[in-house]
């Protein structure tokens, strides 16, 4: 007898916008507050207290514009937001300062979210959409020096870059970058050769949204039909589809894995959250709350497995936090 | 018929004469079914009896030339065995050219495809002869391109000219094509404007064949004309008729390459399709061996509500009209769109009180989104709401005919909501469990586009049939349950209001100028009207203005509307009770009666020619009922 799926273990209310974007910031080294960023519609970056439920702090540093991506570099106090006024702000936020430090100007007008990995260090590499039709910039951060740009060979017509990750085996391998394409293909790019390794077309629609899990060569795809679609890498670096698993309603906004590798939640624009299991991608919950379509998921870095949280941005201004499946 | 050879002059212009006396008086049949497979086998090889076969025709005497060569053309099985008959005979005797490149091809028009075949391939057999066929081409192409033969001559002699231009494209030769390619472009453009204007399918389907198989000619490498439209035996026979077996012509080859093309892409899909498939199935067998699943310590929640989303359609009339007009929201508009007829059907009163303004929006409706069926959905809703409220609706609806700033689709649009609904209206419901078993009425199979011509014909026929038969057979035994006829009340208000303004012209509508096309649907929709009103007290009244109407009408060039004048008669006189026909409209039923007479005689469309005559059938069966009927 299966139980009802649960509820959420609190929602937090107050940022009068849609939600686009959500990241965690609680495993840090210095003992304090565990936070969420959330990014809005009307261009305010939101500090969520977790322990309060309340807002911190407010940041405004897009004029407006809606920011549609929020990364951490090493710990709450650097943030890397990215909106539609063309730019990526890097925020220093110690202290109780709220300036913005650094900023890159994309020329983008796109909604391609970028990607962060760290390779050192106080090194980052930074996946963007760029200013030309279907290239991605890649940018080392901080010194914003530009490593590769990608471009597609002529003919390919892939359509604009979708969603970017950037990934690497271990600290201190090559790093690769997935890029999703609006005509539904996901390529793999070697960064140093710069070019692409293999090509896969899992979708017939553009890929709204990817994620991959380095350890088991595995990634998954979702876009704006009703197919998720899993994939896999081989020795040969070749991109393979794994399985694909039909969804009620079409439509999916957001993928993210959590760190563990033990489950999944995809963001649904039938305003529904789904969690799988992401061995063999078993349907595990439909977490029905939201009345608008869910823009994203987000899991939480907690050191303590038990603490671990889920969030989800919608439409309708508010962010859902779940607890499930903290016990394994 | 043997002759001595070896050197001897035979002098066989007797026999010619004779040929052609007996051609001429009708007995080529006889003479030529011995004479011709006698002459195929001797010109087979021999040169001189080939010689001699020539001389014979030759001095056939010319005002027997026809009626020779004529018989000679239909008897022989070939091109190429007629090429060996007649020689040279087009070029060398007028009266000969003119036969075969005028009046076969032009003025007749009674012969066999093979017959065409035979004759043009004929002129297209030997160097002398070609430039004929190019000239018949030419002259094939002028009748064919001229407007005024488009609207006049008869649908057989259509087909006829549009065959004999499909072979003798097929006889071309590349040079050829080059010296006339402009010449062609600009008839092919006049014929076919000409042909799409026409009211009948028949013919804007001819043209456009041509058109198409004419610029697949002229312009191989560039696009070519692709027109849509419904394939039967006619149209595959026409198409057929391109692709020629001998082989010096260019089309077949222009094929292969075609399917070359098509075969050589289609196995580099099949091709990656595989190689990815193979791939993948390779995959899961290695993983599933490996599964120490620790994923089934995750029990999975109940998830017995996640279903498909979808959007509610609203439940009140006021509702729909609220979200057909302004809504943003298109998941609802299509949602409303879907539920709209049922809901005024379910709802009547509610929908009496909101009928026109309904009415209003469902004739300005428009496709925002992607719905499969969409003209059928807005047609169904729009009769749902007619008869409901029959009397305001129709009001409305006749009223806006005839007004300004219509597209014609629109006009044409109330026209068959208004027949659709008055079928619905007259149809006998039946109450209660009772099975109606056959209906004393054939149903009217309604299709909304201009074949309701051809089914009108089918009607007449049974109608005709049933009434002749019907003082025989008794009543059936089952009295059928039957409830009043709701459309006598309201026929009225549907038809007269359609009559009153057809002769005033607006500015974007003139009925009796350019738009004759909507006036040929009008008058079929008024022959439906009449003929289901049928038994309605308001009828009489109906047929008396209906016969004005198609008085005044009477000689429109339109073979469309003339049809369906003489549908508006058939269905006059199947509905008006034969007493008041006789007692009120005794002149002008005379009148129509020596009008019909005209038209079965002189009316080049067939279809004209058939209505008429079962008009006048109908009428003597009439005549005959009251005479046996005892007084």
């Amino acid at each position: 007898m299966a139980l009802p799926p649960p509820d959420p273990q609190f929602v937090l209310r107050g940022t009068s916008a849609a939600v686009h974007a959500l990241h965690f910031s609680c495993g840090g080294q210095e003992p304090g507050v565990p936070v969420l960023f959330s990014g809005s519609e009307n261009g305010f970056i939101h500090v969520w207290n977790l322990k309060t439920h309340r807002v911190d702090t407010a940041l405004d540093g897009h004029g407006r514009k809606s920011v549609y991506c929020l990364e951490t570099m090493g710990g709450k106090n650097r943030l890397l937001s990215q909106g539609r006024d063309q730019r990526i702000c890097l925020w220093d936020l110690a202290e109780g300062r709220t300036s913005v430090t650094d900023s890159v100007f994309t020329e983008n007008v796109g909604f391609c979210r970028c990607s962060l990995l760290k390779v050192a260090q106080g090194r980052w590499l930074m996946a963007m959409a760029a200013k030309a039709p279907e290239e991605v910039q890649v940018l080392e951060l901080p010194s914003k020096t530009s490593v590769c740009t990608l471009k597609p060979e002529l003919g390919a017509k892939l359509g604009m870059p979708m969603c970017l990750k950037l990934w690497q085996l271990s600290c201190g391998s090559q790093p690769s970058l997935l890029a999703g394409y609006e005509d539904g293909s996901v390529v793999l790019w070697n960064l140093s050769m710069k070019k692409a390794l293999s090509q896969l077309a899992c979708h017939q629609e553009p890929v709204m949204s990817l994620d991959f899990d380095s350890e088991k060569a595995k990634g998954i795809s979702g876009s704006s039909e009703k197919v998720l679609s899993i994939w896999s890498l081989n020795e040969q670096q070749n991109l393979q589809v794994y399985k694909t698993h039909e969804l009620v309603n079409a439509g999916i906004s957001d993928i993210a894995i959590r760190p563990d590798k033990k489950i999944l939640a995809t963001a649904g624009w039938d305003h529904r959250i789904r969690i799988f299991g992401w061995k063999k991608l078993k349907p595990l919950a439909v977490l029905d709350y939201h009345t608008a379509t869910v823009h994203c998921v987000s899991f939480s870095d907690h050191k303590n497995p038990s603490e671990r949280l889920l969030a989800a941005g919608s439409r309708d201004h508010r962010i859902s936090i779940w607890s499930i499946y903290t016990q394994t | 018929v043997c002759f001595i050879l070896g050197g001897l002059d035979c002098s066989i212009s007797f026999v010619s004469h004779v040929l052609g006396k007996v051609c001429v008086h009708g007995r080529h049949k006889e003479i030529l079914s011995v004479l011709v497979p006698l002459l195929m086998d001797l010109t087979k090889s021999d040169c001189i009896w080939q010689r001699i076969c020539w001389r014979l025709i030759e001095c056939v005497p010319d005002r027997w030339m026809e009626a020779v060569v004529l018989g000679f053309v239909q008897r022989t099985p070939g091109a190429d065995v007629l090429s060996r008959l007649l020689g040279n005979l087009v070029v060398k005797n007028k009266k000969a050219q003119f036969v075969v490149t005028q009046k076969l091809l032009l003025l007749q028009y009674c012969h066999t495809t093979a017959v065409l075949q035979s004759l043009l391939g004929y002129l297209s057999l030997d160097s002398l002869r070609r430039p004929l066929l190019l000239k018949a081409l030419q002259e094939l192409m002028d009748t064919w391109g001229s407007s005024s033969a488009a609207k006049h001559s008869p649908p057989e002699q259509q087909l006829y000219i549009s065959k004999a231009i499909l072979i003798c494209l097929s006889h071309l030769k590349e040079p050829e094509v080059e010296s006339c390619r402009q010449e062609l472009l600009t008839s092919m453009m006049e014929g076919m404007k000409c042909h799409l204007d026409s009211s009948l399918p028949q013919i804007r389907r001819l043209g456009m064949i041509v058109a198409e198989s004419i610029s697949s000619k002229i312009n191989i490498d560039g696009p070519v004309l692709k027109f849509q439209y419904e394939e039967d035996d006619e149209s595959r026979e026409l198409k057929s008729l391109l692709v020629q077996t001998p082989p010096f012509t260019v089309v077949p080859s222009l094929l292969d390459n075609e399917n070359k093309k098509a075969n050589a892409t289609l196995p580099l899909v099949l091709e990656s399709n595989k190689s990815s498939r193979t791939a993948a199935s390779v995959m899961p067998v290695e993983e599933s061996d490996a599964e120490l699943d620790s994923d089934d310590d995750l029990i999975p929640y109940d998830m017995s509500g996640d279903k498909e989303l979808k959007t509610k359609a609203p439940v009140y009339i006021r509702d729909c009209i609220e979200v057909l007009t302004g809504s943003e929201n298109v998941d609802k508009w299509e949602a409303t769109v879907k539920a709209l007829e049922s809901l005024v059907r379910k709802n009547p009163a509610a929908a009496r009180e909101v009928s026109v303004e309904l009415a209003k929006i469902l004739l300005h409706l428009e496709e925002k989104t992607c719905i499969e069926g969409f003209v059928e959905l807005r047609q169904r809703a729009q009769v749902a709401v007619l008869t409901t409220d029959p009397i305001p609706v129709a009001k409305y609806l006749t009223s806006q005919f005839y007004s300004l700033n219509y597209s014609l689709r629109q006009r044409m649009d109330i026209l068959d909501v208004l027949v659709l609904a008055a079928q619905e209206l007259s149809y006998p419901k039946f109450h209660g469990k009772t099975k109606h078993s056959g209906a004393p009425k054939p149903c009217i199979q309604l299709l909304p586009g201009s074949d309701s011509s051809k089914d009108w014909r089918r009607v007449v026929d049974e109608r005709i049939k049933s009434k002749t038969r019907r003082f025989a057979t008794g009543q059936p035994q089952v009295e059928l349950a039957s409830s009043p006829n709701e459309f006598s009340s309201v026929a009225g208000h549907f038809f007269f209001p359609l009559i009153q303004h057809f002769d005033r012209p607006l500015a974007t509508f003139d009925l009796l100028g350019e738009d004759h096309f909507v006036l040929g649907r009008l008058v079929h929709t008024l022959a439906i009207l009449m003929y289901l009103a049928v038994n309605t007290v308001v009828v009489p009244a109906m047929g008396k203005a209906l016969l004005e109407f198609v008085w005044v009408l009477r000689f429109h060039t339109d073979s469309f509307v003339r049809q369906g004048l003489l549908s508006c008669i058939s269905s006059m006189l199947l509905s008006v009770p034969t007493e008041r026909l006789l007692e009120d409209m005794t002149e002008e039923l005379l009148e129509t009666q020596s009008w019909l007479g005209d038209v079965v005689e002189k009316d080049p469309d067939g279809d004209c020619r058939r209505l008429a005559l079962q008009n006048l059938l109908l009428m003597e069966n009439l005549k005959n009922k009251l005479k046996t009927v005892p007084s």
